[in-house]
């Protein structure tokens, strides 16, 4: 497949990227969306389509509250002021990570640093940088059934993320499922990653020559 | 111990926090800015204790809440599982002042709640592969790696309770509850501030 030279490449948006992420949750799913970028992932599910987890302890998460209606004391793990669903429910620690650790999360959406193509995720620690610390990141990638991972797909500096080994510290070994990013949706195929799908006029090649393994 | 049905409810943060002596391991409520037991972190600084061991998740946010324990300079280790924008544990931690150990979130809690419930370790999927499985025991069991933790109990548990009783029966709202419940049952004693400010609720949670 092969496009003229003069076809615009036109990267997804984040807001692109959320809307194609959430076209991967059933209904009726126990999700979990990570903080930041899969966190817009809710703006493009119906209310009530799937039951939003939140790891300090809230299931049937709903859309954030107007303003006058927050309550401080309902928040996600974002720290960010939110509502509960009826049917919903709040818990503690222990049982919330008893729900993700016992694979009884049927998804978690979380952001990455970089993927490996055997489904390596890194999404916690930048080597030689400040350590931010580890919050619920290795308890989702190691606990949910499955893991989608959502990133743009180089880093400012032009760098790979999508990679044959990762090299920043691990969160979890051989976990996801499927990367979403700028250029398309990928699969982590062992030697490489499939193209699942890309964004428009972003070509094979183009995208190749921004993926540190082979695309297949 | 005989005698422990009495009234809990202290009349004073400095009464409740009177068990609180110099090197205990101290379990602190409260997820970000929520479910923080303000009174009685205030109250820790007062009592001028000091080589404190505080195991929170957070251990502070946006200079408030623990925080405070911070700039007093009576801690000596911190057990959390995210620092994030907590630019004051970032700073002590690379002068050396205080001893900072990172756990997984789902491990701190459950670390706290076998401590809890009389189980000195258990296996855990999460961090195989890892940093975190560094200098641990490792075990494949049915096909799986995971990695032996071990319980960490507390000689004091710090939480904010929607609303307390007499008997040391507690009511937490929404998701202020998720790390305060889990945190008192490793704790020798758990000492509770209501969001009644007149209402103390000390209450002992040994078995």
């Amino acid at each position: 497949m092969s496009s003229s030279p003069s076809t615009p490449v036109i990267p997804w948006s984040s807001e692109d990227m959320a809307r194609r992420a959430a076209r991967e949750i059933p209904a009726g799913a126990v999700v979990n969306l990570g903080i930041g970028l899969p966190t817009q992932v809710a703006d493009y599910l119906p209310v009530g389509h799937a039951w939003l987890h939140s790891e300090n302890g809230l299931l049937g998460m709903g859309p954030f509250p107007f303003e006058g209606d927050e309550d401080p004391n309902l928040i996600n793990a974002g720290k960010q002021t939110v509502t509960i669903l009826p049917g919903g429910s709040t818990f503690d620690s222990a049982a919330s990570f008893a729900m993700i650790r016992g694979g009884h999360v049927d998804l978690a959406i979380l952001g990455a640093m970089q993927v490996s193509a055997t489904g390596d995720l890194a999404n916690w620690a930048v080597p030689g940088g400040k350590v931010m610390g580890i919050g619920g990141a290795m308890d989702l990638a190691s606990g949910c059934r499955h893991v989608i991972a959502m990133m743009q797909h180089v880093t400012k500096k032009q760098e790979h993320k999508l990679v044959s080994a990762c090299d920043y510290p691990l969160t979890a070994a051989r976990v996801v499922s499927l990367v979403i990013t700028d250029l398309g949706v990928f699969e982590p195929s062992g030697d490489g990653f499939r193209v699942v799908e890309l964004a428009p006029g972003v070509t094979r090649d183009y995208a190749q020559a921004r993926t540190g393994a082979p695309l297949g | 111990m005989i005698g422990r049905h009495r009234d809990k409810v202290i009349a004073s943060v400095a009464e409740a926090l009177a068990p609180v002596t110099d090197g205990m391991t101290i379990l602190v409520g409260g997820f970000g800015l929520s479910g923080n037991p303000e009174a009685l972190i205030r109250g820790v600084i007062e009592r001028g204790v000091r080589d404190l061991t505080l195991v929170s998740n957070n251990a502070g946010n946006l200079g408030k809440g623990l925080a405070q324990w911070l700039r007093a300079g009576i801690l000596r280790k911190v057990i959390c599982s995210y620092i994030g924008g907590n630019d004051e544990l970032h700073t002590r931690r690379a002068s050396g002042e205080i001893a900072v150990e990172i756990n997984p979130q789902g491990t701190l809690v459950e670390r706290m709640r076998a401590a809890g419930a009389g189980i000195p370790a258990f296996y855990t999927p999460t961090g195989v592969g890892t940093v975190v499985e560094h200098g641990k025991e490792t075990k494949e069991i049915d096909g799986r790696r995971y990695v032996l933790e071990r319980a960490l109990p507390g000689d004091i548990a710090l939480v904010r309770a929607h609303v307390a009783d007499r008997f040391g029966n507690l009511r937490f709202w929404r998701t202020a509850r998720s790390i305060p419940t889990t945190f008192t049952s490793p704790a020798s004693t758990s000492t509770a501030s209501s969001t009644s400010p007149s209402t103390r609720t000390r209450s002992s949670s040994a078995p």
